[in-house]
């Protein structure tokens, strides 16, 4: 068998159902491939397009994405998603051709050292050097992806290897002497958790992506409720919990709510679930929750103690040691009675510091109310993707999320031009629900090329940008600590964006109306095929809460 | 007392939990690495310490008697980094397959090193007497210069070092440490 049709049995036999991908002189064999196979494959305009679709169709999924990129510049366009889906702990496959074998090494025309490049920024990687070990690559590279820590896995094939015939025989199972993720939870230490919960009097659940991740939702609301414990959530673990109801004290961090930080900073416990500390939620570190003892759960032994050092440690899968830190807790029969005082402050923070901002009489669209349009007109329902910046936090804020895998965005790296090709992968993956994109006015024009592939794939995304004729979140920063002196973020009124969605044969509507807005987007959400909807908002309009960078969570601005 | 589910009832308090990693334990650390025998291991285990800003301060790697596998010893100072994150960072390296912390008082760790020194006359006769004392070797002999080569600990060969410096000391290589642990048990 050619090794490119193993590839695609290989793809099969993984449950792939689309590759997201751009040809070129390298991966040519695996291109004719495709023209026999029955996998789908997505013809994006940029291979870091690809890259986010699929890395958006697996946030959308939980199953392992798949890109596809040729050798030199095909691999460096794709550097950019491989090294956000590290940071995210997103499982994606990248695929990338290599030059011939024999030019290796004598700056051949398109040669990149693709697995050098990627290496800081892979979970692994396999550069491919025998063209029977490519269906065994391709399971490795699969199982590692999705086990574990999820992440992104780079094969980089040369050309003359994928050109090869070889005896095909399906691979059955992977042998890596160096990869045990550990999965079960430490009975000990679980039981050792579950005791201090009972003896907590002020005690949170600081929940991340992780839970989302280990499709763990149910497991965390089962345990949230054994008791009433208050829960908040990072940026990257919204809907895991439903954002609502007296234990839920909102997104904490640095446009956390004061409830959600507050908190923190004045418990006596905080359980970590599947979350990692990182700068944004702990603010300075040495005046981080100064009265707390931590649980720290997370898949990645690694993450344990790496900013907070942790009292009760707990590696393993969080979806199977969380019914059984709630059994425990159950068993102890703990009296519910001593959370009535820190409830009690909670309710008090939630009613004294509610996300508000400035609404006025005239018709202009504040950008937070663009987002409760959205969420009004998409009854809440919706996967929503975002780019980076202000239009985010936003959507963070004020879109409340019921489940996961219905918030997609680039934490970790912040990535900018993330949001089309991730609507796009997570429409791809989720057909039968509405996907919209609040893209921001300096991000969409970083991959709007995919709103081509978009149009020509009749890939059904909602577009809505929130336009507010700059690069909101620096000019903010800029406002904030650079004393107004605005550098570089003013776009002026360009692009035309309602052209441009006509040049790339969609839809393309300009909103500026607040009075009609919840009506004007809905109609526009039930336009068929993919639409592109120019929101016009304040443009000097600031996210808060705040805490400012280097301060302590308790100092929160706005 | 049991309760229901077979454990203990006895109540913990908050303030008898400590958190005991990410210390510094202030001394050397010698890490003995097994990785697969791939290309490239080298550079992911050498990146990583880069990415993470760890220091490391010798490196040897060799064969090991499987050719799959080869060894990888280097030595890091547990002053500046938590050990245990280095090593919870290697462990996720695919290629990694197993690191053993050697114990400084459970293991033998040996360097071999090469002095060139430029001395001729009765001073000869006096490194040659040091050399003695460190039980090195003189393996190679000109009219102005003499190779001396040490093994031992690596204090053993810094402090052969101090002693030849005064000498004319033209230049010194150091393989880094490799270590193996003591008694029955594998390394
Ligand atoms: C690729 C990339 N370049 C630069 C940045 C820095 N950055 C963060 S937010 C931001 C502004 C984004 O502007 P826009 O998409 O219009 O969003 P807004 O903040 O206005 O809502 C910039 C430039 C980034 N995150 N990503
Ligand atoms: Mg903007």
């Amino acid at each position: 068998m050619r090794a490119v049709d193993a590839i695609m049995e290989c793809l099969k036999a993984e449950g792939v159902e689309v590759v997201f991908g751009l040809p070129g002189g390298a991966n040519l064999p695996t291109y004719d491939a495709f023209v026999d196979s029955e996998i789908k494959h997505i013809l994006v305009r940029h291979e870091a397009g690809g890259g986010h679709a699929a890395e958006g169709y697996a946030k959308a999924t939980g199953k392992v994405g798949v890109a596809f990129g040729t050798s030199g510049p095909g691999a460096t366009n794709l550097v950019t998603p491989i090294v956000d889906a590290m940071m995210d702990s997103v499982p994606v496959v990248f695929m990338t051709g290599q030059i011939r074998s024999d030019l290796l090494g004598t700056d051949g025309f398109q040669e990149a050292d693709t697995i050098g490049i990627t290496m800081p920024g892979v979970k692994h990687s396999f550069m491919v050097t025998d063209a029977n070990d490519i269906p065994r690559t391709i399971h490795e590279a699969f199982y590692i992806a999705r086990s574990g820590r999820p992440g992104p896995v780079v094969v980089d094939i040369p050309v003359d290897i994928s050109r090869a015939d070889i005896d095909y025989e399906p691979v059955m199972e992977v042998s890596l002497p160096g990869y045990q993720p550990n999965v079960e939870g430490n009975a000990k230490q679980i039981r050792q958790a579950a005791k201090a919960l009972a003896a907590a009097k002020r005690p949170v659940l600081y929940v991340g992506g992780g839970v989302v991740l280990g499709d763990a939702s149910e497991e965390l609301r089962a345990l949230a409720a054994s008791d009433r414990f208050p829960v908040t959530s990072t940026l990257m673990g919204l809907g895991s919990f439903p954002s609502e109801g007296p234990q839920w004290l909102g997104m904490l961090g640095m446009h956390g709510t004061r409830a959600a930080n507050y908190s923190m900073d004045q418990a006596d416990l905080i359980c970590a679930i599947g979350a990692r500390f990182d700068d944004r939620i702990t603010g300075k570190l040495d005046e981080f929750a100064p009265h707390a003892k931590f649980i720290h759960i997370d898949v990645d032994p690694a993450e344990i103690s790496k900013n907070v050092p942790a009292h009760i440690p707990i590696v393993g899968d969080v979806k199977s040691i969380l019914p059984h830190l709630t059994s425990e807790y159950r068993a102890l029969g703990a009296d519910s009675t001593r959370l009535d005082d820190w409830l009690a402050k909670i309710e008090s923070w939630k009613k004294e510091f509610p996300l508000t901002y400035t609404d006025t009489d005239d018709n202009e669209i504040r950008p937070q109310y663009m987002v409760e349009a959205v969420y009004e007109a998409t009854g809440g329902n919706a996967i929503v993707c975002s780019d980076v910046g202000q239009h985010q936090m936003w959507t963070a804020q004020y879109y409340h999320f019921p489940e996961p895998r219905r918030w997609i965005n680039s934490g970790g790296l912040g990535t900018m031009g993330f949001g089309l090709p991730a609507a796009m992968g997570a429409k791809i993956g989720c057909p039968d629900q509405d996907v919209v994109l609040i893209a921001g006015d300096g991000s969409i024009q970083m991959n709007m090329q995919e709103l081509a592939a978009c149009s020509q794939e009749g890939i059904d995304v909602k577009v809505l940008i929130m336009n507010n004729g700059c690069l909101g979140m620096v000019r903010q920063w800029q406002e904030l600590f650079w004393e107004k002196r605005y550098s570089h973020v003013d776009m002026g009124d360009y692009p035309d964006f309602v052209k441009l969605a006509e040049a790339y044969g969609a839809t393309g509507v300009r909103l500026t109306d607040k009075s009609t807005l919840v009506d004007d987007l809905r109609s526009a959400i039930a336009t068929p095929g993919p639409v592109v909807v120019d929101v016009r908002v304040t443009e000097e309009e600031n996210v808060y809460p705040m805490i400012s960078p280097g301060m302590p969570a308790r100092d929160m601005v706005g | 007392m049991m309760n229901a589910e077979g454990g203990t009832s006895e109540t913990l308090s908050l303030d008898d939990l400590h958190a005991s990693v990410g210390v510094r334990s202030g001394r050397k650390h010698v890490l003995s690495i097994l990785v697969e025998n791939k290309p490239g291991v080298l550079t992911r285990v050498a990146g990583l310490f880069t990415r993470r800003g760890f220091n490391i301060d010798t490196l040897a790697v060799g064969p090991t008697d499987d050719d799959a596998i080869s060894r990888i010893t280097l030595t890091v100072d547990g002053a500046l980094h938590p050990i245990d994150q280095v090593t919870k960072q290697l462990h996720k390296l695919v290629n990694v397959i197993k690191i053993r912390d050697l114990e400084p008082g459970d293991s033998l760790a040996r360097e071999l090193a090469l002095f060139k020194v430029t001395v001729d006359g009765p001073r000869r006769a006096e490194v040659m007497q040091i050399c003695d004392i460190f039980r090195g070797k003189v393996v190679d002999v000109s009219k102005d210069s003499v190779i001396f080569e040490v093994t031992g600990t690596t204090e053993k060969i810094t402090a052969f070092d101090e002693m030849l410096k005064p000498f004319g000391l033209v230049e010194m290589m150091r393989t880094g440490e490799i270590a193996i642990a003591r008694g029955r048990d594998e390394t």
